[in-house]
């Protein structure tokens, strides 16, 4: 590790999802040197890549009305008008940049239609514009901990090229966080690459999160599989076992409260029998993973009954995520961006899931916002690549005498408190108060040190051990019902709570109301 | 979870050890890569999807193992499917990416779900 190699670049980007890739191509097109490092593969990683996001696609003269209808629909606050309009108006601007890239359909009126890209295809274009633009990208290279100055601001990462088996110094005027939200590896399709690598980073820095109780959504897929793609599921009629049909529509909110439920009784078994003949014919045009999963499970999903499962989507269909204290996502920590699902989307989605639009215009804007601030701050800061760093991890290291735990245990620690419907989704304080304490150990354990040789998994169950506290500690104090989180045992909203939860800490948990209530 | 890649059908290009997001497999040199941390797998297809061999097939099971038989798996037509219907490489000309469709089959299932509503409010059904 002492000949470890070291590179020095402008601008660092973890993670090449959408916000990463969106971060680089911004930043390269202001002429920056840009690294962008992906713990897999940049194409392949991340949920964008194996979905299809549909973006906030709004005319500049409609966008006021889609706002209201925004807000009329979410009703709890915690958003801002300005902040949605600005990823509408960044999006309608970069989107079409990827002509030649992508392939756009083109519509009966000779318009492009640019707001929906299947996942593959999208990733595959962003991908290839980073490249030309001659972004480095260094695959298979996770971030194992951010480097720091010595007054604080980030200097860059740790990475461990993991197929090479080396260690790679990374030297940034700034980093941009793109590492994604978390499921706990839930099994949400694409989801395991991401594993709050990104969040337990930015907490050894000292950075804050906002919006964590906002974790509780599950999205339905066929049993043992992660095909969680919900297009041909609003179609759905469910059953339980006794063949006797359940009122549950996908229309309806907290229709995954509604399956939960059903789940905790038996299984639940659903029939695609109304999905019009056209749209089957379709269907591997459309999302060709769907018909491919049902296929080779044997399943007629028109014809035959089959079981559903429900798998969580944590915090990245959820809410929360990095607190961001400026208008380019920064995270307080000087030279620290954070963008995409690991930053909290609550200035654009309030309190209920920005689903796909509007999480994926989040994504790109606040990826290019914060790839034009770090290439900025390059030019007029410098690299201070001569100054000495300081690494930052603190927990998951492993290499202690005294090992207490392995990270598969603590994994399926993690996962026993945040992935069970009855503990996730129908929460008590007596319940969270449980779990917090069963976290505790785990995070205790992690402390005296893992099991284990392989630095990426150690990381990951601290990094998933942190971030199922802070959902959890935010939820606990969250004593109300308000848009995703739902309390059992306060089923009110409390206008006392109109407002933004903060919450951090490694050691020691805090949580504090922003102290306005937000308003427009 | 991946199950299979055909060694008499793989290059050896290596190109899905690179593109697998989960590191499941590791390089061979010359030769077929070895499945080496199945339990990684997240049954995302991707692999299948950077393979033009279609020497690869992942089954859609995430948590458990499925019995696979190699021949009659060259028989089934289930090898490729994925990149054929993603229009990929030799595809491209044959099979249209027709994802812009998508927002019109949620709008349509929104229409069927109020009119099915409508006719059990009135008890039509």
């Amino acid at each position: 590790m002492n000949d470890r190699e070291t590179l020095s670049t402008d601008v660092l980007v973890i993670g090449g999802g959408l916000a990463g890739t969106w971060a680089a191509i911004a930043a390269a097109r202001k002429g920056a040197a840009v690294v962008l490092a992906d713990k897999g593969y940049c194409g392949t990683s991340g949920v964008a890549a194996t979905s299809g996001p549909g973006h906030w696609w709004v005319a500049p003269e409609q966008r006021e009305a889609a706002i209201d209808k925004r807000e009329a629909l979410s009703r709890f606050g915690l958003a801002e008008r300005k902040w949605m309009h600005r990823i509408m108006a960044e999006t309608w601007e970069q989107l079409p940049t990827l002509e030649g890239y992508y392939g756009f359909h083109s519509e009966a009126d000779g318009s492009k239609y640019y707001r929906g890209l299947r996942g593959p295809e999208y990733l595959r274009a962003l991908r290839r514009q980073c490249v030309d633009l001659g972004v480095r990208i260094l695959d298979q290279s996770p971030a194992v901990e951010l480097l720091r100055h010595t007054d604080g601001a980030v200097a860059g990462a740790r990475l461990y090229q993991r197929q090479a088996h080396r260690q790679l110094e990374v030297r940034a005027a700034g980093v941009i966080l793109a590492t994604g939200g978390t499921t706990f590896l839930s099994g949400l399709l694409g989801s395991h690459t991401n594993t709050g690598d990104g969040h337990l980073m930015a907490a050894e820095l000292g950075a804050a999160f906002s919006g964590m109780e906002f974790s509780s959504l599950y999205c339905v897929a066929q049993a043992h599989t992660s095909i969680t793609r919900t297009m041909i599921y609003t179609f759905a009629d469910y059953f339980d076992a006794d063949g006797r049909e359940l009122d549950i529509s996908f229309f309806e909110p907290h229709m995954d409260r509604r399956l939960a439920a059903e789940l905790l009784k038996g299984p639940v078994y659903c029939s695609l029998r109304r999905v019009p003949e056209d749209i089957r014919r379709d269907l591997a045009s459309i999302s060709p993973n769907v018909p491919v999963s049902f296929a080779r499970r044997g399943t007629d999903p028109y014809r035959e009954r089959f079981e559903i499962t429900l798998h969580a989507e944590g915090t990245i269909r959820g809410i929360g995520g990095i607190c961001i204290v400026g208008a380019q996502c920064e995270t307080g920590v000087p030279g620290l961006y954070a963008t995409g699902d690991v930053a909290t989307r609550e200035r654009v989605a309030g309190a209920i899931s920005g689903g796909g639009a509007i999480n994926a215009a989040w994504a790109l804007s606040s990826g290019c916002w914060s790839g034009r601030a770090v290439a900025q701050l390059a030019k007029t800061q410098g690299r201070r690549d001569r100054e000495p760093v300081h690494g930052s991890a603190r927990s998951g290291l492993g290499g202690a005498g005294r090992a207490q735990i392995s990270a598969h245990e603590a994994v399926a620690a993690v996962q026993a408190e945040i992935l069970p419907y009855d503990k996730n989704i129908f929460r008590t304080g007596p319940k969270l108060r449980d779990s917090l304490d069963q976290l505790e150990r785990t995070w205790t354990a992690l402390g005296a040190g893992i099991a284990g040789p392989d630095i990426q998994k150690n990381r990951e169950a601290a990094a998933l051990t942190a971030t199922a506290r802070w959902c959890y500690r935010a939820a606990l104090d969250r004593e109300e019902s308000r848009g995703q989180q739902q309390r059992v045992d306060f089923p009110e909203t409390n206008p006392a709570f109109a407002s933004r939860l903060l919450v951090g800490g490694l050691e020691q948990l805090w949580t504090r109301l922003e102290k306005e209530a937000v308003h427009d | 979870m991946i199950e299979v890649i055909l060694s008499d059908r793989c290059n050896a290009c290596g190109l899905c050890v690179k593109a697998c997001p989960m590191n499941v497999l590791d390089q061979v040199f010359n030769g077929t890569p070895e499945i080496a941390r199945r339990e990684d797998c997240q049954s995302c297809f991707m692999c299948e999807l950077y393979c033009k061999e279609d020497a690869i097939y992942v089954a859609p099971d995430c948590d458990r193992r499925v019995a696979v038989d190699e021949r009659q798996l060259r028989a089934s037509g289930l090898l490729g499917q994925f990149r054929r219907d993603s229009g990929w490489d030799e595809w491209a000309d044959t099979h249209e990416n027709k994802h812009h469709l998508m927002e019109q089959v949620f709008a349509r299932a929104a229409v069927a779900q109020a009119a099915f509503k409508h006719a059990v409010d009135e008890g039509k059904t």
